[in-house]
């Protein structure tokens, strides 16, 4: 691999929206149902029948826009986009073309280029050995699919690698499930990736040949797929071979890219002015009204987060890009028990840990105010670091409040003021290692490891590391 | 012909609500004219009697022939197309939702060029409908069934769409009136499309009073149809009797006729000039006008509207309706097999036209600047109505023309629109009244004016065709 190339990668993301009704029809939405129940004249594409636009999913994509900081057409145009395929029942899907409804923004660091409203096609099944069209008995058309409204939000390649475009991903979902637009989820393809995949020379401004990577459709084969496609490419310049532009299927069982030659290949969609609708106005008002349905989002709660809680930016994204942990946080915060909320933050990933990465912490026995207690006990030294975790397990298992436990369980800290306690503990340790203590005393600090570990292990857990070795030191000092 | 059906389809409401005459007889009485049909006229007639309407309704029982691409529920429509060969919609069009709200009784379906692409009604799968006052000759078209139907007294009025001039160049070919409204004044919702941007549902009747009455009825807004729009004011029933004040504009470039040398007739222009006279007389100020960009119309047109119909016929592939011709092979032997044995000939040149004109690297050249010519006709248009209340041309230069004698050549039959084709551009609404005859053959005097002037519009035709006094009731014998 050359690490002399940089890959450049954009995104094209469709997501369905969440509204009841489908695009330009009123047929409900569904998941799950028996085939062609819902559907009607217009998203069969009956002879006759004539779209309207559903007001719920422009101000879906208004919401959209704002949120991600885009310009919002006052005035835009659908386009029809001229295909044949079974799936698409006019023979054309409207979409929006070159005066789409949002412009330009940003999420994080990956400027937006668009975001435009279309419709959905119909599902394909193939019934067949292969599964696949070619190959397949027959071919049949499921229409409940047919005409849910999409957005599709297309990224500026501002990406440069797998990783970052899975976190990418990862923030926009968050961003749109706050936004209440759509369910965004993968599995079930209410939100589903193209990749546009090059590399270039690092440092290098041109653009390489790009590929795209079709309908990825889970984050992990997404970034698998990148990753993969990245490697191709280099490949290829290393071996002094072009790349090639193309259309790729990235099959996540094989790990193999292979180039899909069907509707997908380069084509003249012959786009031209939806001349069944009227242009798409976007009034103050309806602005007005999908701001208010705008909270704060990902991105800016991770800015506050580290201005106003002093978070560090990694630990500020990781909060904030998971809104139930964000909430949770907060409120842990709110607790007031009496940890600073750099304290608080610390405590959280523990706590994801022993409930599970996927987890709402909410719904875990660990309420906020608890975690604020057990960070609060632990900041002011009065249980240490080792047995705080001890006492969350416990939380994480049985709830109730960290003081209780701690009293319940003698977790307490132990301190040189504590009768026989650690002053008693650090004097057999001395004792236990002479050699270690000799080194010690004579200024290697390099060998106070053991003796503090013997403490520790003594104390179960229970001395503060930072006090032991103050109190070993008091002792060889005096010993001198 | 008995005395009924020689009611006008306003008289015969009048004489309902009054119980002068029966509806199920009246029905009765053109059902069994339209079974008898020789002209081809029709596609579908109802099998029995209609289902019963509220006899307070306004058109309570009069009977209408609706042209074929009207979508109406369980009943054949088929655009005049073999690739929908047994379509039964599952819903029925606003505008005969309408119509039978207001309690007119669905009689039949009337014949139509396939997908309404054509001047003479030869291009129907149904086969060509023939010209009630001279069966040698084409009815025009799209709406020629409409049309022939209205003339030979088969139905009282009727209702048929125009997207270049098929209501109101087959109303000319076969002296009756017939009305294409402003864009968006009828819902296009059920109207199978020809193309989007220009089609319109409108009225074919005997005379302008009958036309005025169904057209009330056809209009309004509908939440169905984006591009539909509420007339500023109700369609009233005309009842002027001269044109005091009037100002018509007769434009030179239509006149001139083109310079295809298709020109207009010397009988058409006699006829039409005759017509001027007779406006004069009734109080209008006659001057000529220029829309320097109308000769352009047809070109603009050509592109527009075959673009258009070439993503409207796009979703004709055998999947889920109509013909299906193979399926056992591969997907795009299927397409082409359906598609080719579907559609005639006229339509898979305008399809061929169509998708040409929205290739990429061709769009510039043919369909955007098609669009641009589009806004140039329409701003001539505004300028000449800030001088006058209405355009007068000819509707068609000629009158019938023999059938077949035109069917292979596409541009001489073309240049039959060059007078009706600018108004849909410019969507604005255009009628056709008979002023005449010339070797025995209708010919259509035609008035546009702006957008929203249906009632003024009327009005003038309402007063010219008492002036005129066409009587068509020899061919309705
Ligand atoms: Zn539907």
């Amino acid at each position: 691999m050359s690490s002399s190339y940089e890959p450049v990668i954009g995104l094209e993301i469709h997501v369905q929206l969440r509204t009841r009704t489908k695009m330009f029809c009123g047929c409900e939405l569904s998941f799950g149902d028996p085939p062609n129940v819902h559907c009607c004249p217009v998203c069969l594409g009956l002879p006759g029948a004539l779209p309207v636009v559903n007001a719920a999913a422009v101000d879906f994509a208004v919401r959209i826009g704002l949120a991600l900081g885009s310009e919002i057409a006052p005035r835009s145009l659908f386009h029809r986009k001229n295909y044949f395929y079974p799936d698409s029942p006019k023979a054309y899907q409207i979409s929006q073309y070159d005066v789409p409804i949002c412009s330009g923004g940003c999420l994080g660091d990956v400027r937006i280029h668009r975001v435009h409203l279309e419709e959905d096609a119909a599902k394909l099944v193939h019934i067949g050995s292969s599964g696949r069209i070619h190959g397949s008995d027959r071919s049949v058309v499921d229409f409940n699919r047919c005409g849910t409204p999409l957005v599709e939000i297309v990224t500026e390649p501002d990406l440069r690698s797998p990783e970052q475009a899975h976190e990418f991903l990862t923030v926009l979902r968050t961003t749109l499930r706050q936004l209440e637009v759509s369910d965004v989820n993968m599995e079930e393809g209410s939100l589903r990736c193209d990749a546009n995949v090059s590399i270039r020379p690092v440092g290098s401004a041109r653009l390489g040949t790009k590929t795209e990577l079709k309908n990825m459709n889970s984050f992990r084969f997404l970034q698998r797929g990148i990753r993969a496609e990245i490697v191709r490419q280099q490949e290829l310049v290393a071996a002094g071979e072009p790349v090639v532009q193309e259309t790729l299927h990235f099959d996540p069982v094989s790990e193999r890219l292979t180039s899909l030659r069907s509707k997908e290949e380069a084509h003249d969609y012959r786009y031209f002015p939806e001349p069944d609708l009227v242009p798409l106005l976007v009034t103050p008002e309806m602005r007005a009204a999908a701001a208010e349905r705008v909270p704060e989002l990902p991105t800016d709660r991770a800015r506050r987060f580290e201005a106003e809680l002093g978070l560090r930016p990694g630990t500020a994204r990781d909060l904030a890009f998971r809104r139930e942990l964000s909430d949770y946080f907060e409120r842990a915060v709110a607790a007031d028990a009496g940890a600073t909320p750099v304290e608080v933050a610390n405590w959280i990933p523990q706590l994801v840990e022993r409930i599970g990465s996927a987890a709402d912490p909410a719904q875990s026995r660990v309420g906020p105010e608890a975690l604020a207690t057990l960070a609060a006990l632990v900041a002011a030294k009065r249980v240490s670091r080792d047995a705080g975790r001890e006492v969350l397990t416990t939380l994480v298992a049985e709830g109730g409040d960290p003081q209780a436990i701690v009293e319940r369980e003698g977790l307490g800290t132990l301190s040189d003021d504590d009768g026989d306690g650690l002053a008693a503990l650090v004097d057999s340790a001395l004792a236990a290692d002479p050699d270690a203590a000799a080194k010690v005393a004579q200024g290697n600090m390099k060998a106070i490891g053991p003796l503090v570990g013997y403490v520790m292990r003594e104390s179960k857990g229970r001395a503060d590391g930072g006090e032991v070795t103050r109190l070993i030191r008091e002792r060889l000092a005096e010993q001198v | 012909m008995t005395e009924l059906t020689e009611l006008g389809a306003a008289a015969a409401a009048r004489a309902i609500h009054a119980r002068e005459i029966d509806a199920g007889e009246l029905f009765e009485a053109y059902r069994e004219r339209a079974g008898a049909d020789e002209l081809n006229a029709f596609t579908w007639v109802a099998e029995g009697p209609p289902p019963p309407t509220d006899p307070a309704a306004p058109l309570a029982g009069v009977p209408l022939a609706v042209k074929d691409l009207f979508c109406t529920e369980g009943i054949p429509s088929q655009a005049g197309s073999r690739i929908l060969e047994g379509y039964r919609p599952p819903y029925t069009a606003t505008v005969v939702e309408n119509l039978t709200g207001a309690g007119v009784t669905l009689l039949g379906k009337t014949n139509q060029d396939e997908f309404a692409m054509g001047s003479s009604n030869e291009n129907s799968a149904f086969g060509p409908v023939l010209n009630p006052w001279d069966r040698g000759r084409v009815p025009g078209g799209s709406s020629g069934g409409s049309a022939a139907a209205v003339a030979a007294g088969l139905a009282p009025w009727a209702i048929g769409t125009d997207t270049g001039g098929s209501i109101r160049q087959p109303a000319s070919l076969c002296g009756v009136v017939g009305v294409k409204p402003t864009y968006g004044a009828c819902s296009r919702w059920g109207m199978i499309a020809f193309a989007s941007s220009l089609d319109q549902a409108g009225p074919l009747a005997r005379d302008v009073t009958d036309a005025a009455l169904l057209l009330s009825h056809m209009v309004g807004h509908d939440r169905r149809d984006s591009t539909s729009v509420a007339l500023p004011e109700p369609i009233t029933l005309p009842t002027a009797e001269d044109l005091t004040g009037i100002r018509l504009g007769v434009p030179e470039e239509l006149l001139a006729g083109g310079d295809d040398g298709a020109g207009i007739e010397p009988g058409v222009r006699e006829s039409f000039e005759a017509t001027l006279a007779l406006a004069e007389g009734l109080g209008a100020t006659i001057d000529t006008c220029r829309l320097p960009h109308a000769p352009h119309a047809l070109s603009a047109y050509y592109l527009i509207a075959p673009a258009e119909a070439s993503a409207n016929l796009a979703r004709y592939d055998g999947v889920r309706y109509g013909l299906r011709v193979g399926g056992e092979e591969d997907l795009a032997t299927m397409y082409t097999r359906t598609r080719g044995e579907g559609f005639g000939a006229e339509v898979k040149r305008r399809i061929m036209l169509g998708t040409y004109a929205l290739s990429s690297g061709y769009y510039d050249a043919y369909y955007g600047q098609a669009l641009k010519v589009r806004t140039k006709i329409a701003d001539d248009f505004r300028a000449a109505f800030a001088r006058f209340d209405f355009i007068a041309t000819p509707t068609s230069p000629w009158t019938a023309f023999e059938l077949g004698s035109k069917a292979d050549d596409p541009l001489a039959m073309y240049l039959n629109d060059f007078c009706t084709v600018p108004m849909p551009l410019a969507g604005i609404p255009a009628l056709s009244i008979p002023s005449g005859c010339s070797d025995g053959l209708p010919v259509g005097f035609q008035l546009a004016g702006p957008a929203f002037s249906e009632n003024p519009l009327l009005q003038a035709a309402h007063a010219l065709e008492r002036a005129i006094g066409f009587d068509g009731s020899q061919v309705r014998a």
